[in-house]
C-alpha cells in the first residue's frame, strides 16, 4: 500500500523512511544477540569519544596543576604581578581586568545576537538576496582568525572612528565581535528548533508578531541561546591575541577602568610568562592556568544555573 | 538530579563572589621592601609599551618605582618593537621599550606628529652562540659563525667549517641549528652582526618562533648543535648549555657580565633602548621615572637578569633624557 | 491597509473586520524590527571594517610583489634579505593542522554529540554538558603550552618509532586544536540531535529498529544540516586558530613541507607573530600581515558559500 505510492515531501523524508525500513527489515529473523552486541559495541564507541575529550579535559588540568603547584595560594588572587618576587607574585588585576571585559563582552553579545538572530529567524525574508548576504556574513564572521580582530580592534576601535583608546572598553568591544557570530548562529539554531505550531498558536490568538517572539519563542530558546552564550563567552575570556594588539598590558598592578585606563588580562599574562626564561615564571604561568579554569568554571557554573532555570521540554 | 546540581551550580556561583571580595579587598603586594624614600606625591601615570625582550627590565623598574612613589600608576604592555614605535609616534604611549634603534619607516612617522624622540640607553644585552655542554670547542670566531650561518651555506657537518680545531670523530656530525623567528629583534641583530646585513641567513636551521627556552631544550639535548639566544635565556638555563666565548681578533671573549659592559664582548653585545618623547617628557611623573631608571639601573637589570650599562653609558642616557626634558 | 476580500456586512449587531490586515499602524512593531535589522546589519558593518582593515594595505603590498608569484611561490621568507613571498607554505601548513584537527574533532565530538543527545540520561546530560563546556573555556594559551610541554614529549614516549623531529610538531599542534573544537562541534550537532522531533524516533522504533539503528539511520540523518553546520563551524574556527599553532608548532620551515612530525607555521600563527614582533611597520615584511590575512579571509568564505549551500540542501523542516 504505502509502498506503491510515491512518498510525498523532501528528499529527506524519504531518506528517512527508507532508513526506517531498512531497519525494520533488517530486523526480521533471528538477529536479536547480534543485535544486542551491534547495539553494545556502538554505545562503547561513542563512550570512548566521549572519553577522549573528557581524557583531553582531565589531563589539561592536571598538568597545569602538577606544573603550577609550588606556586598555588590564595596569594595568586590576592596579590599583584611581580618581576623581582615571583614566589610571591598574583594576578589580581588581570583577574579583575578579565572580569570587566568579560561583563563588557557579555552586556554588548546578549542584545546584539539575540537581536540579529530573531530578525533572522523570524522577521526576515530569505528570499532576498540581503537577507541571505547577512546569513553567509556571518557565517564567515565566525571563521576569521582572532588576530584579525585584533588588527581591526586596533585600527578602528582603539583608534579611528571610536578612538576608545587602549581602554577596557575597547578591548570588550573588539571581544565582543569576535565572538558575535557563535552568539548568533548558536541563537538561530535554537530559534529555529522551536516548533512552527507554538508560533502559529500564538498569531492565531491574536498576538503581534513580536510579542509572539518575546512570549512564546525566546523563552522556548532560551536554554539554546544560553548555550551559545556560554560558548562565546569561554571562548572570549581566553582570547589572546587580539587583545594584545588592542593594547593590552602584560604589567599593571592597579584596578582598572572601564573608560580610561589601561588594563591587563589573565591570558595575556599567562602568555607573557610561559615565554620568559627564569623557571619561576613557567611555574607561575601554569598557576595561572589554574586560576583561568577557576574563573571558567565559576562563569559556567552560574550561566548553566540560569539555564537549568529556565529549560522546559516542549 | 536537577536540585542537586542547581545546588551545586550556586555553591560555584557563592564561591565567585567570595573570590572577588577575596580580590578586592587583599589588594597589597606582599614583596620585598626596597627601601622607601619620600617622594610619594607623584601622581599620574606612565605607559610603556614595546619589545618583549626589554619588557621584564621595564617592569623591575616600574615596581620598584611605584614602591617609592604609590601615586603614579605605570604600565608595561608588549606589542612588540614595531607595533610599539607606531603607538609612541602617535604619542599613545611615554616610552617605548626596543631592542633595535628606530628604523627609516619608523622615524617619518614620529616626524608626522612632530614628536622629538631620543634613544635613551637602559640596558646592555648579549647573545651568545650556545652549544651542548660537551661540544668540544669553547671559543669561536665571527667569521666561523658566519661560515656556518650564512645564506647559501654549504656547511653540514662540523668538518665543513674552516678553522675549527675538531678531533678527528666530529668532523662527520652533522650540524644542527636553531634560531629564533624572522620577526624578533634577535634575529635582526644577529644576522647584521654576523652575516653583515640584516635578514641575510642559511632558510634550513629550525625556527623556534618565540620560544627562546625550545632552543635551549634543542641545544641541551644535541651534542652537535647550536643556537643563538639572549644573555637572560644563557643565564637561566645554567649547565644545560655552553655559551662560546667569541674571538673577534683580541683573544675568546666570554659574554660575562663585566665583558659585555666594558663593551669587550663584540660584535654580538646589544644596547637596550627605552626611547623617550619630549611630549611625555613634559609631565613630571615621566621624568621622575626616566631618571629613576636610570639611576638605579644596575640593581634593576640585575633582577631582571640583564646586563648593566657603565657609567659611560649612564650618563650618556641621564644627559640625554635632561635634554629631551627641559627641551 | 486595507487587504483581502470585502466582506459585506451580515446582521446588524455582529461585528466584522472589513480586511484581514491588523487594526493597528503597530508602528512599536516596526520600530523593533527596524532595531533587529540594525542588530543584523551590524555584522555587514564590521566585515567592511575588517575589508577596509586589510584590503588597502594588501593593494600596496601587491603592487611591490606580483599577486601570481605570491598564490603559487612555495618559499615563505619575507623577512630575510632574499625575500621570497610565495604563501603556499603556510598555506598548506593551515590546511594540515586543520585537516588533523578536524580528524581528531569530528568523531570525538559527534560521539559526544550522539552519546548526549540519544543514550545520556537527564542526570547525566546534565554533567557531561557542563563539563564540555569548561573545555571550550579553557584558554588557547593553556592548550597550547599542554600541547607542547605534555603531549609532545608524552607521544613521544609512548610511540618512539615514529619520526618526532625536534620539539616542535604538525601533528601534536594539530591534535591540541581538536581539542578545543571538540566542545563546538559536539554541542551544536547535540543540539541539532534534539530538535530531531521524538515522532521520528518513535516511529522508526515502532517499526521495530534497535536503538543502534534508529540513531544511525533515522536520526542522524535527520539532523545532517545541524551536523554539517557544526563541523564547518568547527572548521572555521580551527583555521582561524593563532595561540596553539603559535606556541606548540614552531617557527615552520620557509620551504613547503607536509612532514607532519616536524614544526611547522600557519597562516594565523605567521600573522601574530609578525605583529607582535619587532619588523617595523610601513614595510613590506610588515604588509605581509594584510595580504595574508586577505588571502585567510577569502579562503573562509570560499569554504562558508559551500557550507551554506549545503546546509541548505539538507535542511530538514519538521511539522
Amino acid at each position: 500500500m504505502v509502498a506503491d505510492e510515491r512518498t510525498p515531501g523532501s528528499a529527506r523524508t524519504r531518506v528517512a523512511v527508507a532508513g526506517a525500513r531498512a531497519a525494520t527489515e533488517s530486523s526480521f529473523g533471528r538477529r536479536g544477540r547480534a543485535d544486542k552486541a551491534g547495539n553494545a559495541v556502538f554505545v562503547s564507541i561513542l563512550l570512548v569519544g566521549l572519553g577522549a575529550a573528557l581524557a583531553g579535559l582531565v589531563g589539561i588540568i592536571l598538568w597545569a596543576a602538577v606544573t603550577g603547584w609550588p606556586f598555588l595560594s590564595t596569594k595568586l588572587i590576592t596579590n599583584n604581578p611581580s618581576t623581582i618576587d615571583i614566589a610571591n607574585a598574583g594576578y589580581r588585576p588581570a583577574i579583575v581586568g578579565t572580569v570587566y571585559l568579560i561583563s563588557g563582552v557579555i552586556l554588548l553579545i546578549v542584545p546584539l545576537g539575540v537581536g540579529s538572530a530573531i530578525f533572522l529567524e523570524e522577521f526576515a525574508d530569505k528570499t532576498r538576496w540581503w537577507n541571505r548576504l547577512i546569513e553567509l556574513n556571518i557565517q564567515n564572521l565566525a571563521g576569521v582568525p582572532s588576530i584579525v580582530f585584533g588588527i581591526l580592534g586596533l585600527g578602528f576601535i582603539a583608534r579611528g572612528p571610536l578612538s576608545l583608546n587602549f581602554v577596557v572598553a575597547a578591548g570588550s568591544l573588539t571581544l565582543a565581535l569576535l565572538v558575535l557570530p557563535t552568539v548568533i548562529l548558536a541563537a538561530r539554531e535554537a530559534i529555529k528548533s522551536v516548533p512552527p505550531s507554538i508560533r502559529e498558536g500564538s498569531l492565531a490568538l491574536g498576538a503581534t508578531p513580536w510579542q509572539t517572539v518575546r512570549r512564546q519563542v525566546l523563552p522556548a530558546a532560551i536554554p539554546g541561546i544560553l548555550t551559545g552564550v556560554i560558548l562565546a563567552v569561554s571562548r572570549a575570556i581566553g582570547e589572546t591575541a587580539p587583545l594584545l594588539l588592542v593594547g593590552a598590558a602584560t604589567f599593571v598592578t592597579f584596578d582598572p577602568d572601564f573608560f580610561s585606563s589601561r588594563y591587563s588580562a589573565l591570558p595575556v599574562q599567562i602568555f607573557t610568562y610561559a615565554g620568559r626564561p627564569q623557571e619561576e615564571f613557567r611555574i607561575l604561568a601554569a598557576a595561572g592556568v589554574i586560576v583561568m579554569l577557576a574563573v571558567v568554571l565559576v562563569m559556567n557554573s552560574l550561566a548553566i544555573w540560569l539555564r537549568n532555570h529556565y529549560e522546559r521540554k516542549i | 538530579m536537577r536540585l542537586a546540581s542547581n545546588r551545586l551550580a550556586r555553591l560555584v556561583a557563592l564561591l565567585m563572589a567570595l573570590t572577588l571580595v577575596a580580590a578586592a579587598c587583599g589588594g597589597g603586594d606582599e614583596g620585598t621592601d626596597l627601601g622607601t624614600a619620600s617622594g610619594g606625591d607623584l601622581s599620574g601615570s606612565v605607559n610603556l609599551d614595546g619589545s618583549s625582550t626589554v619588557g621584564p627590565l621595564s617592569e623591575v623598574a616600574a615596581e620598584l618605582f611605584m614602591q617609592e612613589n604609590p601615586g603614579v600608576q605605570v604600565s608595561v604592555a608588549i606589542s612588540g618593537t614595531g607595533g610599539g614605535f607606531e603607538k609612541f609616534c602617535q604619542g599613545e604611549t611615554d616610552g617605548n621599550n626596543a631592542s633595535r634603534e628606530i628604523k627609516e619607516e619608523e622615524v617619518s612617522l614620529c616626524e608626522q606628529r612632530s614628536i622629538a624622540y631620543d634613544n635613551v640607553q637602559v640596558a646592555n644585552d648579549a647573545l651568545s652562540a650556545v652549544v651542548h655542554p660537551d661540544f668540544p670547542l669553547d671559543c669561536m670566531t665571527p667569521d666561523q659563525l658566519n661560515q656556518i650561518w650564512d645564506e647559501g651555506s654549504a656547511v653540514s657537518a662540523w668538518g665543513d667549517v674552516e678553522g675549527l680545531d675538531l678531533p678527528d670523530d666530529a668532523a662527520t656530525e652533522s650540524v644542527t641549528l636553531f634560531g629564533p623567528g624572522s620577526d624578533s629583534g634577535t634575529f635582526d641583530f644577529f644576522t647584521d652582526a654576523i652575516n653583515g646585513e640584516e635578514g641575510r641567513i642559511r632558510n634550513d636551521y629550525t625556527d623556534i618562533g618565540e620560544d627562546d627556552q625550545a632552543a635551549v631544550q634543542g641545544v641541551s639535548g644535541d651534542e652537535w648543535a647550536m643556537a643563538y639566544i639572549p644573555y637572560s635565556f644563557v643565564q637561566e638555563a645554567g649547565d644545560s648549555v655552553k655559551p662560546l666565548a667569541i674571538d673577534d681578533g683580541g683573544g675568546c671573549v666570554e659574554a660575562t657580565l663585566e665583558n659585555v659592559q666594558s663593551g669587550d664582548y663584540t660584535p654580538l653585545g646589544r644596547p637596550l633602548f627605552l626611547y623617550a618623547s619630549d611630549t611625555a617628557l613634559a609631565r613630571p611623573e615621566v621624568v621622575a621615572f626616566f631618571d629613576f631608571y636610570i639611576e638605579n639601573q644596575a640593581e634593576i637589570a640585575e633582577a631582571a637578569g640583564y646586563v648593566p650599562m657603565n657609567d659611560e653609558q649612564a650618563a650618556a642616557a641621564q644627559e640625554q633624557v635632561a635634554t629631551l626634558a627641559g627641551a | 491597509m486595507t487587504v483581502g476580500p470585502d466582506i459585506a456586512a451580515p446582521s446588524p449587531g455582529v461585528a466584522v473586520r472589513r480586511t484581514l490586515g491588523a487594526a493597528s499602524p503597530r508602528y512599536g512593531e516596526k520600530a523593533i524590527m527596524a532595531v533587529l535589522a540594525a542588530c543584523a546589519a551590524l555584522s555587514i558593518a564590521v566585515t567592511t571594517a575588517i575589508v577596509v582593515t586589510l584590503v588597502l594595505p594588501s593593494i600596496a603590498f601587491f603592487r611591490e610583489v606580483p599577486i601570481g608569484e605570491f598564490l603559487t611561490g612555495t618559499t615563505w621568507q619575507p623577512a630575510f634579505s632574499n625575500a621570497a613571498f610565495g604563501v603556499l607554505p603556510i598555506v598548506v601548513g593551515t590546511l594540515m593542522v586543520t585537516a588533523i584537527a578536524l580528524v581528531v574533532a569530528v568523531p570525538v565530538g559527534l560521539c559526544c554529540a550522539v552519546y548526549l543527545s540519544e543514550y545520556a540520561g537527564p542526570r547525566a546530560r546534565k554533567v557531561i554538558k557542563p563539563v564540555l563546556e569548561i573545555l571550550e573555556g579553557i584558554p588557547t594559551v593553556a592548550t597550547g603550552l599542554f600541547a607542547l610541554l605534555f603531549l609532545r614529549p608524552f607521544a613521544e614516549d609512548v610511540l618512539p618509532f615514529l619520526p618526532w623531529g625536534g620539539l616542535f610538531s604538525l601533528l601534536i599542534a594539530g591534535i591540541g586544536v581538536g581539542l578545543i573544537i571538540v566542545p563546538l562541534v559536539s554541542s551544536v550537532a547535540d543540539d541539532a540531535l534534539r530538535a530531531v522531533p521524538p515522532g521520528l524516533r518513535e516511529g522508526a522504533y515502532a517499526l521495530g529498529g534497535n536503538k543502534f539503528k534508529v540513531t544511525v539511520r533515522v536520526v542522524f540523518p535527520a539532523a545532517l544540516s545541524g551536523v554539517i553546520a557544526a563541523i564547518v563551524l568547527g572548521m572555521s574556527r580551527a583555521i582561524g586558530e593563532t595561540m596553539i599553532v603559535l606556541i606548540a608548532a614552531g617557527g615552520g620551515n620557509p620551504n613547503l613541507s607536509f612532514d607532519i612530525f616536524g614544526s611547522v607555521q600557519t597562516m594565523t600563527a605567521f600573522i601574530g607573530r609578525t605583529a607582535t614582533g619587532d619588523i617595523s611597520q610601513g614595510t613590506i615584511k610588515y604588509d605581509t600581515i594584510f595580504a595574508v590575512g586577505t588571502l585567510l579571509f577569502v579562503m573562509t568564505l570560499a569554504i562558508n558559500v559551500v557550507a551554506i549551500r549545503l546546509v541548505r540542501r539538507f535542511r530538514e523542516v519538521y511539522e
